[in-house]
C-alpha cells in the first residue's frame, strides 16, 4: 500500500498575500497538488478605467507595496508610450535609480527576512535577532538603501509621489544626493558579506529541477532591467509591443489570479530567469557573486531563484554605485526633470523588470488621456502554473522517502522561493471594454 | 509587567502599510524589544489567539472576512485600523462605483462566478475601530506614536486640521496659485503635507478632517471657479465612502 498525503497549509506565512498549498495523495498516487490563491478579487483593470492620465500610476502603484516603483515604472512607461513623450537622460537615470533601489531593497527583505530563517531553521527574523544580531541590523542596514534613495528622490518608496509620466514633480537637491551616494557608498562591504552569509545556507536548499521556459527582458547594452526587449528561452526575442503573442492569460478556479503559459504548459520569471537569459551581461560583482554561490546558468532549480536574488543584489549594487556617480554630474533641474506632456489617444505599453520578474502595463488612453482599457500582467500570476507543475513533479519525487511535515516544509520552501506576491497578483486579467 | 502580545492582520490592500511599518528600519529592534509580535503573516510563522494590540490593514470587501474580523475583534483588547484601506476602505472602494458585477465580469470575464466580493467598506463596518492610523501608505512617524501612545497608556496625538497647516508651515507654495488644485483645505493633516511637498496634488488619503468648515473651503474653492462636489469628485480616489464623493451626473470622472 502506497502512502497517502493530506496537506493542507492555509495562509501561508511570509509570502506578500494569502495563499493556501494544497496537497492530496491516496496510495501513492498524487491526486492533487496546486497552490491556492484566496486573496480577494481587487478589479484594479475596472476601478482604472475613467481616471485621468495623471491617476492611473496613482492607482496601479498601489497594487502592491512592495513592488510600489516597479508599477509605478511600468505604468508611467505605458502613458509615456501612448502619448510619445521623449525623455532626458537625467530623467532615464533617476528613474534608473529608483528601480534598483527597490530591486536591492526587495530581494534584501527576501533573501534575509523571508527565507534565510527557513535555512537557518527559524520560524522568522525574529529569533535571529538573539541569535545573529549583526546578521539581522546588516540587512536592516542594506534594506534602508531602498527608502534613502526613494525618499530623497521620490518622497518616498512605498507609493512614490514625484515619480510620474515624461519626468519628476520634484528636483532633488544636490545636498540630499550626496548623503544617499554616502549611504550606498558605506554599504560597500555589507554586499560581499551578504553573499559570504547566503554561500553559508545555500546547501540548505533542496536539489530539485524541472527545465522551465524563462521570459525576461533583455538589452544589448545591459542586464535588462528597466527596458529592452521580451527573451523566451523558447522563442527567441520579441518586440514589447507583441508580449500578447508569448505571454498568454488564463483562468482556473483554484486561483483568484489568472495563470499564465506560452509554448508549454507554464513559463517562469523572476531573478533566476533573468539570470539564466542573461548571465553573461552581469558586471564583475554579480558575475563573483554567482561563481561564489556556484550559480550556472542555464539553472533549474527553482530554490535557487534565492541565490540568483543574492547575485542581483551584487550587481544591482555596484550599478547603483556607477549610476550616483553619473548623475551627482548631471544639471538636475526643473528644466531638465519637469514633465511635459500632452495627452493624446493611443495605446501603450511598459514593459520593465521587478523584483519578482517581468510586469506588464498596457493603457489605452482617449484623446483626453482618459483610461478606456487596460491590463497588467504581474510577476507573480506569470508563475503560478509554474508554480504548480514544480509541486507536481517534486511531490511524487519524495513522496516515499520524506514524511508529510517534511513534504509540506519543502513546499512552503519552494512557494517562497518565487518571492510570491499575492495581492499583486491578483486582479491582473485582461479587460476588454465594449 | 508582561510585555504586550501585538499581532497584525491583512485584508484587501497592497500590504504596503506593513511594509512601512518594516520600513521603520532604525526602529525596529527597539519595538521588538518592547513587545511580543505574536502574528505577523508575511514576515513570521507563529500563530496565535492571544494577543493585546491588533493591527488591521486592508479593506473589508467580502461578507466571508466578517467572521474573521469579528474573531479578532474578540482576541484583541485594543484593535488599530492601520492605513487608508482599513480606515475608510481606500481606493478599494473606486470599484463600488464601478458596478460590482460589471467589474468583475470585466476581469474575469465568464469566469467572475468564480470568486466571491461584495462592495468594498471600511473594517469599522464589521468591527469596532479604537485607534485609526490614516494615510496611504501610513507615515512612519504616526505608526511610532501610536505605538508608544499604546505603550505609554495615553491617547496619541494625531491632528485634526487641514493638511494646508502642514503645507504652509513647509513654505511650499500654494497649489491653488500655481493654477492647481488639491484636496488640502479639508483634508486631514498628520503626513506633513508629504504629496504637496514633492509636487504631489493632496487626495486627501488621510480621510477628511472631522466637521470641516464647510462654508469656508465652500469660499476658498468658488475663489477658484471650483465646487466641493466638483473637487471632491475629482480625488475620490480614496474618499469613496463619504456621501458627498457622489459620482458625477455623466457617470464619469472628470480628467
Amino acid at each position: 500500500m502506497g502512502k497517502t498525503l493530506d496537506i493542507n497549509i492555509h495562509h501561508l506565512t511570509r509570502v506578500e498575500g494569502h495563499g493556501n498549498i494544497i496537497v492530496r495523495a491516496s496510495d501513492g498516487k498524487v491526486e492533487k497538488c496546486h497552490l491556492q490563491i484566496v486573496e480577494t478579487p481587487r478589479v484594479f483593470e475596472s476601478m482604472i478605467c475613467g481616471l485621468s492620465w495623471r491617476d492611473t500610476a496613482m492607482l496601479t502603484c498601489r497594487i502592491c507595496g512592495i513592488c510600489s516603483v516597479g508599477h509605478t515604472t511600468a505604468s508611467i512607461q505605458a502613458t509615456d508610450d501612448a502619448f510619445g513623450l521623449k525623455l532626458t537622460p537625467e530623467v532615464l537615470a533617476l528613474r534608473k535609480l529608483m528601480l534598483l533601489a527597490e530591486e536591492i531593497q526587495s530581494h534584501v527583505l527576501h533573501v534575509y527576512f523571508l527565507a534565510a530563517p527557513d535555512a537557518l531553521g527559524a520560524g522568522s527574523v525574529l529569533p535571529l535577532a538573539s541569535s545573529h544580531p549583526e546578521v539581522v541590523k546588516r540587512a536592516l542596514r542594506m534594506k534602508k538603501v531602498g527608502n534613502v534613495i526613494c525618499d530623497a528622490v521620490a518622497g518616498r518608496h512605498v507609493h512614490p509621489i514625484a515619480l510620474v509620466p515624461g519626468g519628476f514633480t520634484h528636483v532633488p537637491s544636490k545636498k540630499d544626493l550626496k548623503k544617499v551616494q554616502d549611504y550606498i557608498l558605506m554599504l560597500n562591504d555589507d554586499v560581499d558579506a551578504t553573499v559570504e552569509t547566503v554561500a553559508a545556507i545555500g546547501g540548505a536548499f533542496p536539489k530539485f529541477e524541472r527545465e522551465r521556459e524563462d521570459v525576461s527582458l533583455t538589452h544589448p547594452d545591459e542586464y535588462a532591467f528597466y527596458n529592452g526587449q521580451l527573451k523566451s528561452s523558447k522563442t527567441g526575442v520579441h518586440d514589447i509591443h507583441d508580449y500578447a503573442k508569448v505571454i498568454h492569460e488564463f483562468c482556473v478556479e483554484h486561483s483568484t489570479s489568472k495563470h499564465v503559459r506560452n509554448v508549454d504548459a507554464c513559463l517562469a520569471v523572476g531573478a533566476l530567469s533573468r539570470f539564466n537569459n542573461n548571465a553573461a551581461q552581469l558586471n564583475d560583482r554579480g558575475q563573483a557573486a554567482a561563481k561564489k554561490l556556484g550559480l550556472k546558468a542555464p539553472c533549474y532549480n527553482p530554490y535557487y531563484n534565492n541565490l540568483a536574488q543574492t547575485v542581483e543584489i551584487a550587481h544591482f549594487y555596484d550599478e547603483a554605485v556607477k549610476l550616483m556617480d553619473q548623475i551627482m554630474k548631471m544639471d538636475l533641474t526643473e528644466a531638465t526633470l519637469a514633465p511635459n506632456v500632452t495627452p493624446k489617444a493611443g495605446r501603450g505599453i511598459g514593459l520593465t523588470e521587478v523584483p519578482r520578474g517581468l510586469l506588464v502595463h498596457d493603457y489605452t488612453y482617449d484623446e483626453k488621456g482618459v483610461c478606456t482599457k487596460a491590463n497588467c500582467i504581474i510577476p507573480t500570476g506569470m508563475n503560478l502554473a509554474n508554480i504548480d507543475h514544480d509541486m507536481q513533479k517534486y511531490v511524487p519525487e519524495v513522496i516515499n522517502t520524506r514524511t508529510q511535515d517534511q513534504i509540506g516544509h519543502d513546499l512552503e520552501m519552494l512557494v517562497r522561493s518565487y518571492d510570491p506576491c499575492i495581492s499583486c497578483s491578483v486582479h491582473l486579467l485582461k479587460v476588454d471594454w465594449v | 509587567m508582561a510585555k504586550p502580545r501585538v499581532s497584525f492582520h491583512d485584508f484587501t490592500s497592497c500590504e504596503g502599510c506593513q511594509l512601512q511599518v518594516l520600513n521603520c528600519e532604525d526602529e525596529l529592534l527597539g519595538i521588538v524589544g518592547a513587545v511580543d509580535i505574536v502574528n505577523f503573516r508575511e514576515a513570521i510563522d507563529e500563530k496565535s489567539d492571544e494577543y493585546d494590540i491588533a493591527f488591521i490593514e486592508g479593506a473589508f470587501t467580502r461578507e466571508s472576512d466578517r467572521k474573521r474580523l469579528e474573531h479578532i475583534r474578540k482576541c484583541a483588547k485594543i484593535v488599530v485600523a492601520l492605513g487608508a484601506c482599513a480606515c475608510t476602505g481606500g481606493l478599494n472602494v473606486l470599484k463600488n462605483f464601478r458596478g460590482i458585477d460589471e467589474s468583475m465580469k470585466k476581469v474575469y470575464g465568464e469566469a467572475a462566478s468564480w470568486y466571491e466580493t461584495s462592495p468594498a467598506l471600511p473594517i469599522e463596518a464589521a468591527i469596532k475601530v479604537d485607534v485609526k492610523i490614516n494615510g496611504c501608505p501610513i507615515p512612519k512617524q504616526e505608526f511610532l506614536e501610536v505605538v508608544k501612545s499604546v505603550l505609554a497608556g495615553r491617547t496619541p496625538q494625531i491632528p485634526d486640521y487641514p493638511v494646508c497647516v502642514e503645507c504652509k508651515l513647509r513654505e511650499n507654495v500654494c497649489l491653488f496659485q500655481k493654477g492647481e488644485y488639491c484636496m488640502g483645505v479639508v483634508a486631514k493633516a498628520g503626513c506633513n503635507a508629504w504629496c504637496p511637498s514633492y509636487g504631489g496634488r493632496c487626495y486627501a488619503c488621510r480621510g477628511l478632517i472631522t466637521d470641516f468648515n464647510k462654508n469656508a473651503a465652500k469660499d476658498v474653492l468658488a475663489e477658484y471657479g471650483l465646487t466641493l462636489e466638483q473637487v471632491m469628485a475629482e480625488f475620490r480616489m480614496f474618499n469613496g465612502v463619504f456621501p458627498v464623493a457622489e459620482p458625477p451626473a455623466d457617470g464619469a470622472l472628470k480628467s
